[in-house]
């Protein structure tokens, strides 16, 4: 076929070729305008969906923005309510545990008080000093020595009572010095118990002190976010990645404990539900074993939400107090038998185990060799298998965190996609206008030939329409004269 | 009458939404019955001719070995027989034993020992070899065994020398259906003959080769016993 078109015109196919390229640029020649009008419409069109598609993905771009906004800022509100309301939880229970025995605290503080003033006072009661009698001593031993025995005897005597008496007052007054200096020892105590109660009040001072900043500070950030601040924005989109991240590492950590409780569980399992039976192209034993991992994990995720450490399932956190502790134990209570048939399947691995190491020295002809410390790993198998179902119940702590920042983060990476996908299409748009820019120029190159031509015979005709159009030729002279009249230079 | 109206429709409606329950429950009960599957298809059956024939009985004692090595690799579900190729194979008195591994691994143990003790019992107790060899018979009975199990991967080791030795009046000159079954020829020895002219053995080989697989099996042989383990590969 392609032969005979080629020799169409001639038995010679250059010259045939030759008459049909000629053929082809003049029919090219011909539909020029059309095949213009067809490229840039095209490039126009293409180019204008392009804008379209743009502004409408910008469109959606932007409600996903204002929707992750949103989301994000609930999440943050709700977030930062239930930290405040912790807060002001922690503060009640100070000023309940607390600040509920300041009237006690206050009357022990009166009480030592009012003691310490009365011992003081007690204590600065002075005892009645010592008269002066030395001073009468000594007058009456500066009299003049009478001759007389009896005046001597009665001032002798005098003397003696008078320094009898100074004697007897010093003692007295030595010993009320003794009682005042027990009594202030004995206040001792009291301002010791004084100083530890006003620690107490000043430590439990201190704490709603910090705790009230610590409520300020979150306040802050609670307006903030009201307030629909970028800041808290910010701050909120970065904490949701950080939680993302953190929780899909222990999930990772999670995943690898159960691959490991799955293959501990899965061979042993065949002893109960068969080794010969299949989902699909997975044994029923080892659908067994996971469906065991998945309801320990299930059990762990009821037993920490009737606990209310996570807040996956509403319904169970909004229970009332004794059917969620019904809950708790029962969920406890199963997950506890679970592990018990995860460590009994682990022992009966290793008998399995230890059977099938048995056929095989059979099987070859050995004789069975007893392992010696076999009970070891069978321990081992047996406390693994039972821990590793408690271990696994807390992966409801990091799978809430996962799930709530998920949103966050599938939200940004949407915004990214529909980002970058407005920028393709905008790039597509640009390209297919330029494209068509350079066909009609790609175009007019195949058809140059006869361009050329009519561009030689249109050249007289357009330079003499040109001429037409022109207005009658200047006369200089007058322009010239002119110019002399102003007295412009030429 | 409106109440009467509304209540019967909330009671329609009451069913229709446990109808349509109950249909979503057994929808995924027989979704999941129909995934089940009891015999899976890539379950193994291996059938074993032994060659009793003559001096070929010296070499039993490497059987012994390749069943011990056959009981070991195989698992719960697969299936296992064991015959012997004396004058006329093409009984089921020639199987010596035959077995399908229990679902528990703690009973297949225990029957691999069995299977273990029986034929070391039987091949103990050979004294004198069989005077005809008819390898056809065994061949064609170990297809029948195999196709009969339903696993999919089919195996049939021939122990023998390969040389058919057939009585008087028995017809064995026909071609033989071997598909989906591969066929491995293990420990061809070589005849006293073969030294004489090599290329008896390899006739010998093709000739067998040329039944197998034009009866739609598969071929192989593997002569080093040594390298069992690495030469055998189960699909």
């Amino acid at each position: 076929m392609f032969n005979q078109l080629l020799t169409l015109w001639s038995d010679s196919p250059a010259l045939s070729l030759a008459i049909w390229l000629v053929i082809l640029v003049v029919v090219l020649y011909l539909g020029r305008r059309h095949a213009h009008q067809l490229f840039r419409a095209s490039g126009r069109a293409v180019h204008g969906a392009m804008r379209l598609w743009s502004r409408s993905i910008g469109q959606l771009e932007s409600r996903l923005v204002a929707r992750n906004r949103d989301v994000l800022l609930a999440m943050g509100r709700r977030s930062a309510e239930a930290a405040i309301e912790r807060d002001f939880n922690r503060v009640h229970t100070i000023m309940e545990r607390d600040l509920s025995r300041y009237p006690n605290l206050h009357r022990k503080i009166a009480d030592a008080i009012e003691k310490i003033e009365a011992d003081y006072q007690e204590a600065s009661d002075a005892p009645p000093l010592p008269p002066a009698w030395s001073e009468v001593i000594e007058t009456v031993s500066g009299l003049p020595g009478s001759s007389d025995p009896a005046v001597h005897k009665v001032l002798e005597n005098i003397r003696e009572v008078i320094e009898d008496a100074h004697k007897e007052t010093l003692k007295l007054y030595q010993k009320s010095s003794r009682e005042r200096h027990r009594i202030l020892a004995g206040m001792q105590p009291q301002w010791r118990s004084l100083d530890q109660n006003l620690s107490q009040v000043k430590q439990t001072i201190d704490g709603l002190d910090e705790r009230s900043k610590t409520i300020d500070e979150q306040m802050q950030e609670y307006a903030a976010i009201r307030a629909g601040e970028d800041k808290a924005v910010n701050s909120l989109t970065a904490s949701s990645m950080t939680q993302f991240l953190i929780a899909g590492l222990v999930l990772a950590v999670a995943l690898m404990g159960g691959l490991i409780n799955f293959h501990l569980i899965a061979m042993p399992m065949s002893e109960m539900v068969g080794s010969n039976s299949y989902v699909g192209s997975m044994r029923i034993s080892d659908v067994a074993a996971l469906v065991i991992i998945l309801l320990e994990v299930a059990m762990g995720v009821f037993l920490l939400e009737s606990l209310r450490i996570t807040h996956l399932f509403p319904i169970i956190g909004s229970m009332d107090d004794r059917m969620r502790r019904r809950m708790m134990i029962v969920s406890l209570t199963l997950l506890t038998i679970l592990a018990s048939i995860e460590a009994s399947l682990a022992y009966m691995r290793d008998l399995l185990a230890l059977d099938r190491e048995a056929l095989n020295q059979t099987l070859t002809g050995a004789a069975v060799v007893e392992a010696q410390f076999r009970w070891i790993p069978s321990i081992g198998q047996m406390v693994l298998g039972f821990i590793l179902p408690f271990v696994l119940a807390f992966v409801a702590i990091p799978l809430e965190s996962f799930i709530h920042s998920l949103r966050t983060v599938v939200g940004v990476m949407v915004v990214a996609l529909l980002r970058g996908l407005r920028l393709v299409v905008r790039l597509v748009g640009g390209m297919a206008n330029h494209l068509s820019k350079m066909l009609v120029h790609l175009y007019d190159m195949l058809i140059v030939v006869p361009l050329a031509i009519e561009q030689r015979v249109n050249r007289p005709r357009a330079s003499e329409r040109k001429a037409d159009r022109e207005d009658p030729p200047w006369d200089d002279s007058e322009d010239l004269e002119a110019t002399k009249v102003v007295g412009v230079k030429p | 009458m409106k109440r009467t109206t509304k209540t019967t429709m909330n009671r329609y409606s009451g069913w229709l939404r446990r109808g349509v329950v109950l249909a979503a429950l057994l929808s995924v009960l027989g979704v999941i019955s129909a995934c089940s599957d009891t015999q899976r298809t890539d379950n193994r059956a291996v059938y074993l001719l032994l060659d009793t024939s003559g001096t070929y009985t010296e070499e039993l004692d490497k059987a012994q070995s390749l069943i011990a090595y056959l009981l070991g690799s195989l698992d719960s579900g697969d299936s296992m027989a064991v015959a012997l190729i004396d004058g006329g194979s093409f009984t089921e008195k020639n199987i010596v034993a035959k077995v399908t591994f229990d679902d528990r691994p703690s009973v297949a143990n225990g029957q691999k020992r069995a299977f273990k003790e029986t034929l070391d019992e039987v091949l103990g107790g050979i004294e004198r070899g069989a005077a005809n060899t008819d390898i056809t018979g065994g061949v064609i009975q170990g297809h029948d065994y195999l196709t009969e199990t339903g696993a999919g991967q089919r195996y049939l080791f021939v122990f023998s020398d390969l040389e058919e030795d057939l009585q008087e009046g028995q017809i064995r000159d026909f071609p033989i259906d071997m598909s989906g079954v591969e066929v491995v020829a293990l420990n061809v020895t070589k005849l006293r003959r073969d030294n004489i002219d090599p290329r008896d053995y390899a006739k010998r080989l093709e000739h067998w080769q040329g039944r197998v697989e034009s009866g739609g099996g598969q071929w192989r042989v593997i002569n080093d016993l040594e390298r069992l383990g690495e030469m055998i590969q189960w699909r």
